[in-house]
């Protein structure tokens, strides 16, 4: 029973941090690699406004929120719209920006001592006769009204529509009058702030450490890949599958070997199926 | 290149000059002028590289001129398969760690001498980092990315885990290399030889296939051209050099552990062929001589150095996408005017 409350919890952990790089990819196509460093970034930053400039918590989550969305919209406006397409150079100039933002927080001072946000709410509560502490239960509730509210928006508003479209069809989205630079735009701000958001409510769990946005990265990548690149359906089925068994793994085996299952859930699935578990045939053919 | 000077448009008007046609148009040299102008770089490219070491105040710069070797290496590997293959490999550091372990293991568990090692390191190492990678052989453009960059760090959780070759704390007590000119003067004429290589290779036959696989795969299939094999090729001589490198870095410190996997060796070959320009092959060595001095001169500054670098290289690929040695290149072979359109 443990196993299967706690996997569940794992899995909503891993769609949350999956979900900013899945938008972002699913849209512009922008393999988004400073997802990890906006990812810590937020936490970062939410920190200094609590305990730094001592503002309440909603002020300086909203302020951190808003902050991380400008960033995101910043750096495609101005680097990353200049090399769209350009798969090589997209790769380079966004890993190197999310590795200077990580490196940057590094050198100003983010390290040594524990640095974590505070719970949004103390205590536990005994589901099925395991304990869970209101924080988790925090996470499971954002995470699946994410997952709900993210389908409706693309799914029913105009902009979400829009947004779809250009993922289908850039071509075609842009003579039917969707700005898709805009469009572009919007994705990495609204990924920049899906990040965040997964930070904020992830974080108060453990410590912020710099190196903890690597270990970001990688789990939105294997998640993104496992369910397919682009498929969001795949991801949230993929993180559920990466989400159990790690949990099976730290049971079973030992903690050290969760970032290995991991990769071997990568390697296995491009094997078995190199176009990931849910994606179509046209993302088949653009793969391999 | 345009630009809106007043009323008058002008664009910058570029032409080979007369010495480039006649020496490479013709395939007959007539004069010591056309002799020069061939040589004169690759020259001045290869007696600079021998003469570096004998220029350096101390042993502390001639060691950075070896540790700039090793990293001139990768930088060779990583721009042959990224802009030869199409290959874009973030992982340069698994090579290095698989050539240092199999450099480490073979000297400190069996005894042998590096004269051994390093070579054995060099062949066994690409093979086993082209079996490693040969399930992402299917795979191109971000995918590769994606997962060649998780294989370091995979590498790295796995020998902790496991606890093997001496798990965190590595192998110490390695043979180091008996002296620093050995040191200098082994690893500058092997940069030199692959270099030449490489820039061999790419022009032959295979060249041209490598090169179709990166612009269209499906054509290359379509043709009867075996994708995986070719990729096995190229992947064998990345890493092999690759290896070598982790091999020799391993002899020189005397020392292999699991910072042979860090994300340095994957990066900063990256930095340096995007600076010295993607797909000449003598622009990543170039790029590679400039940063890792700069690295050691900087290296007060502690992680801001990192910082600085991802700043250099997203500026340079996004603003400066040619790089200093297409730069260079155009400046030696054309001339160029403004001329009114």
């Amino acid at each position: 029973m443990g196993i299967l409350i706690y996997g569940i919890i794992n899995s909503i952990v891993f769609a949350l941090i999956a979900m900013g790089f899945a938008l972002v990819y699913g849209i512009s196509r922008l393999p988004n690699f400073a997802h990890g460093a906006f990812y810590i970034l937020a936490g970062f930053l939410t920190y200094t406004f609590l305990f730094g400039l001592g503002l309440n918590s909603p002020a300086s989550i909203i302020l951190s929120l808003i902050i991380i969305a400008g960033i995101g919209a910043t750096v495609y406006r101005f680097l990353l719209i200049r090399i769209r397409g350009m798969e090589a150079s997209e790769i380079i100039a966004s890993l190197a920006i999310g590795f200077a933002i990580m490196e940057g927080l590094r050198f100003a001072g983010f390290r040594g001592k524990t640095y974590t946000l505070p719970v949004f709410l103390e205590g536990t509560v005994r589901i099925a006769g395991v304990p869970v502490d209101f924080q988790r239960l925090i996470i499971i509730g954002v995470g699946v009204v994410l997952i709900v509210v993210l389908w409706l928006f693309t799914h029913h508003t105009k902009v979400g529509l829009a947004l779809r479209a250009m993922a289908q069809d850039e071509g075609a989205a842009l003579m039917l009058g969707i700005d898709t630079d805009f469009a572009a735009l919007i994705a990495l701000a609204s990924g920049s702030v899906l990040a965040g958001l997964a930070a904020i409510v992830i974080l108060p769990l453990g410590n912020i450490t710099v190196e903890t946005g690597y270990d970001i990265l990688i789990n939105a990548i294997a998640v993104c890949i496992i369910g397919g690149l682009g498929s969001w359906v795949g991801a949230v089925l993929a993180s559920f599958i990466l989400g159990f068994a790690q949990m099976l793994t730290v049971y079973i085996v030992g903690a050290q070997w969760q970032m290995v299952v991991a990769l071997m859930a990568i390697i296995l699935i491009l094997i078995a199926r190199p176009s990931g578990l849910l994606a179509r045939q046209k993302e088949l053919e653009e793969r391999v | 290149m345009l630009t809106q000077v007043g009323p008058r448009e002008r664009r910058k008007e570029r032409l080979d000059r007369g010495l480039k046609v006649r020496t490479e148009g013709i395939y007959a040299l007539s004069s010591g002028k056309e002799a020069l102008y061939l040589l004169a770089p690759r020259l001045t490219l290869i007696l600079g590289l021998l003469v570096l070491p004998l220029l350096m105040p101390n042993l502390y710069w001639q060691r950075v001129i070896c540790i700039m070797g090793v990293f001139a290496l990768l930088s060779l590997a990583f721009d042959f398969l990224a802009n030869y293959v199409g290959l874009i490999c973030l992982g340069g550091a698994l090579f290095m760690g698989v050539g240092g372990y199999i450099a480490g293991i073979l000297n400190s568990l069996f005894g042998m001498p590096l004269v051994v090692t390093i070579p054995a390191a060099t062949v066994t190492g690409a093979v086993f980092s082209t079996v490693l990678l040969s399930p992402c052989f299917p795979l191109r453009g971000i995918y590769f990315a994606i997962v060649t960059l998780m294989y370091p760090l995979a590498a790295s959780r796995i020998i902790e885990a496991l606890d093997i070759f001496g798990g965190t704390e590595g192998m110490a007590g390695l043979d180091t290399l008996p002296n620093i000119w050995f040191a200098s003067y082994s690893i500058i004429p092997v940069l030199l030889v692959s270099l030449f290589a490489l820039r061999r290779l790419v022009t032959e036959d295979i060249g041209l296939v490598l090169r179709g696989l990166k612009d269209n795969d499906q054509a290359a299939k379509a043709s009867g051209i075996s994708i995986t094999r070719y990729k096995a090729y190229s992947t064998f001589i990345a890493s092999a050099i690759g290896c070598f490198s982790g091999a020799y870095l391993a002899h020189l410190y005397g020392w292999a552990g699991i910072s042979l996997f860090a994300l340095d060796f994957s990066i900063l070959p990256i930095a340096a062929s995007v600076i010295g320009g993607m797909g000449t092959l003598v622009g990543p060595v170039l790029g590679a001589f400039i940063l890792i001095p700069l690295t050691e001169l900087l290296r007060e500054l502690g992680t801001l150095r990192i910082v600085l670098y991802s700043l250099l290289l997203a500026g340079f690929i996004v603003f400066k996408p040619e790089g200093l040695m297409t730069y260079a290149q155009r400046k030696y072979h054309q001339f160029e005017h403004w001329v009114e359109v």
